[in-house]
């Protein structure tokens, strides 16, 4: 890994490590061998005490900044991560795992089953966010790291900082979700219900057994398509497409007339290329399982060491702001020190992937104080 | 440095565990961290505040006061801090209530409306007053009540809370004769 230039981490790869003790799931399977796909940013100090986990959302992979060898796009949270950014890679140690269940390099449903040579597919065993998190555990491990300066991520990235904080309080220094909850609301659950029922709508689908054939593009096409609703806003799809046509005039059928329908089908298009329809119906799972309300984000009755920072966006109709009070709430509960900001913004649930000031600014100073005390 | 502060910063004993309710920038918590290694926390709403909070290294949340104080648990702080935030609130009782919950004591500073400033330019000129204390015009004010000296003692002899300590300050320093006419601002410690 080589710096190109202040800001940029330049090119860097994703390394796998596997570990073969049988994984005990949340669901009372075992899971193994895992692989646990990731990427690191900066160096670890001499003490260990600088590293820095970052969690991807729903359909995030390891690449969380920098390039890969011949891309041109960087990592999914290039603009927070790097020398002198908010996650400071001059300073901080940056781990990001690909989750288990996911189809980019973990252990998932496209892995190949070593009971019988093929891809899992539905007899991958269901995952929880929970399970995500213990094998990240066994990463951390894996790379010499006793206590985590800080664990933070967005969407479901900030479910498992939490889900770290319930799981290993005591590897936890500082905890930073964004856009994240306590637990899926119906509204979360149905739209994952919809995702799902779309993807298995596709008669490609074919219970999951699709391996080495046609994967059920048009139904994880739409079911992405219905995600992507959800990630903008009223305001921020006015803004971005308003009623805009394609070609100046109406066709008068059904071909996709207004700017917003092309870019539905073009980023569903896009998803299916490099997502796994399986994974997509094991991590939602996975989100709608998750639930640390009613005191289980505080394993034991202690009070809590861990230093919070709670972001959320004002525009985020997926994951309101009212759910990240909660969390608040909660933590108050335990006399935890919490900080909270609603930033003022009209991006949705995307926020957290755009909103880079002012979460930089907020994200910088938290972790200098941690780092200092 | 603000007077106010300063009066502030006089009251709390070290290592007191301080809640301010609409910290604004934090200048008050900080100088209660540092200089009475106080554990603080803020509540604000304004979010460029909530920077310069985060800035300084202090924990804050970002909200209204009048919703602000949901899970604390009761008694958690040795004092809640209201300094210059009451005048801003929609429901009083509740947030009073709800600060005495959280907190062991209540400190509330205000502007005084009856001091004589105030009462001068009402009466001569028939206008509503900008002072010091009380620096808006009518349209721009972010200040929802006003209110005296006098009628905050009636409060609190009305509510059952006990004024524990209480002190009154215009630009020059301590205000000791008249305050209901002479001091821009009171600030009373109360028990409950």
């Amino acid at each position: 890994m080589k710096k190109t230039s202040k800001g940029s981490l330049g090119v860097v790869e994703t390394k796998y490590f596997t570990f073969n003790e049988p994984l005990k799931l949340e669901c009372g399977k075992t899971l193994s061998p895992v692989t646990v796909a990731y990427e690191t940013y900066g160096n670890l100090n001499a003490e260990n005490t600088n590293a820095v986990l970052i969690l991807h959302a729903f359909s995030g992979d390891a690449h969380a900044a920098g390039y890969h060898k011949g891309e041109e796009k960087p990592g999914w949270w290039n603009d927070m991560i790097g020398p002198g950014k908010a996650f400071d890679t001059d300073k901080y140690f940056v781990v990001c795992p690909n989750i288990i269940g996911g189809c980019r390099g973990s252990t998932g449903p496209s892995s190949v089953n070593p009971a019988t040579g093929r891809p899992y597919g539905l007899d991958f065993p269901i995952i929880t966010v929970s399970d995500m998190v213990n094998a990240q555990k066994k990463l951390i491990d894996h790379l010499g790291i006793k206590k985590l300066l800080s664990v933070s991520g967005g969407s479901m990235g900030g479910m498992q900082a939490l889900q770290w904080v319930a799981n290993h309080p005591q590897a936890v220094k500082t905890c930073i979700p964004v856009a994240a909850t306590l637990k899926h609301s119906p509204q979360q659950i149905a739209f994952d219900e919809v995702g799902r029922q779309a993807v298995m709508a596709d008669s490609d689908w074919n219970n999951g057994e699709y391996y080495g054939g046609k994967q059920p593009e048009r139904g994880l096409s739409i079911a992405r398509m219905i995600g992507h609703i959800t990630y903008m806003s009223d305001q921020s799809m006015e803004d971005k497409f308003s009623r805009k046509l394609k070609n100046d005039i109406y066709s008068f059928s059904f071909r996709s007339d207004f700017e917003v329908e092309g870019y539905l089908r073009y980023r569903g298009d896009s998803f299916v290329k490099r997502f796994d329809a399986n994974s997509y119906l094991y991590i939602t799972k996975a989100m709608d399982y998750y639930d640390l309300s009613d005191g289980k984000l505080f394993a034991s009755g202690k009070n809590m060491d861990t230093r919070f920072l709670v972001i959320s966006f004002k525009s985020d109709w997926l994951y309101p702001s009212y759910q990240s009070k909660e969390i608040v709430q909660v933590l108050r509960g335990r006399q935890a020190d919490v900080t909270y900001c609603e930033i003022n913004s009209t991006y949705g649930h995307d926020a957290f992937l755009l909103e880079v000031e002012d979460q930089s600014k907020l994200i910088r100073s938290f972790l200098e104080r941690a780092s200092r005390k | 440095m603000r007077i106010d502060h300063e009066i502030i910063e006089s009251i709390i004993e070290p290592g007191s565990k301080v809640l301010d309710l609409g910290c604004g920038e934090g200048e008050l918590l900080k100088n209660l961290a540092e200089k009475k290694n106080a554990k603080v926390q803020g509540i604000e709403l304004d979010e460029n505040a909530i920077y310069k909070c985060v800035e300084k290294g202090l924990s804050v949340y970002h909200s209204d006061i009048d919703t602000g104080l949901k899970g604390y648990p009761d008694r958690s702080f040795d004092y809640v801090i209201l300094n210059q935030s009451l005048q801003q609130v929609k429901n009083v009782d509740y947030v009073i209530n709800e600060a005495f919950r959280a907190g062991k004591k209540v400190i509330v500073g205000f502007p005084n409306f009856a001091q004589v400033k105030s009462r001068l330019i009402l009466f001569f000129s028939g206008r509503a007053p900008v002072t010091n204390a009380l620096p808006f015009k009518w349209n721009t004010t972010p200040n929802l009540r006003f209110w005296s000296i006098k009628d905050f003692k009636e409060f609190c002899r009305e509510s059952g809370i006990k004024v524990v300590s209480e002190y009154f300050y215009d630009n020059g320093g301590p205000v000791r004769i008249l305050p209901n006419v002479f001091a821009l601002g009171g600030i009373f410690v109360l028990e409950k």
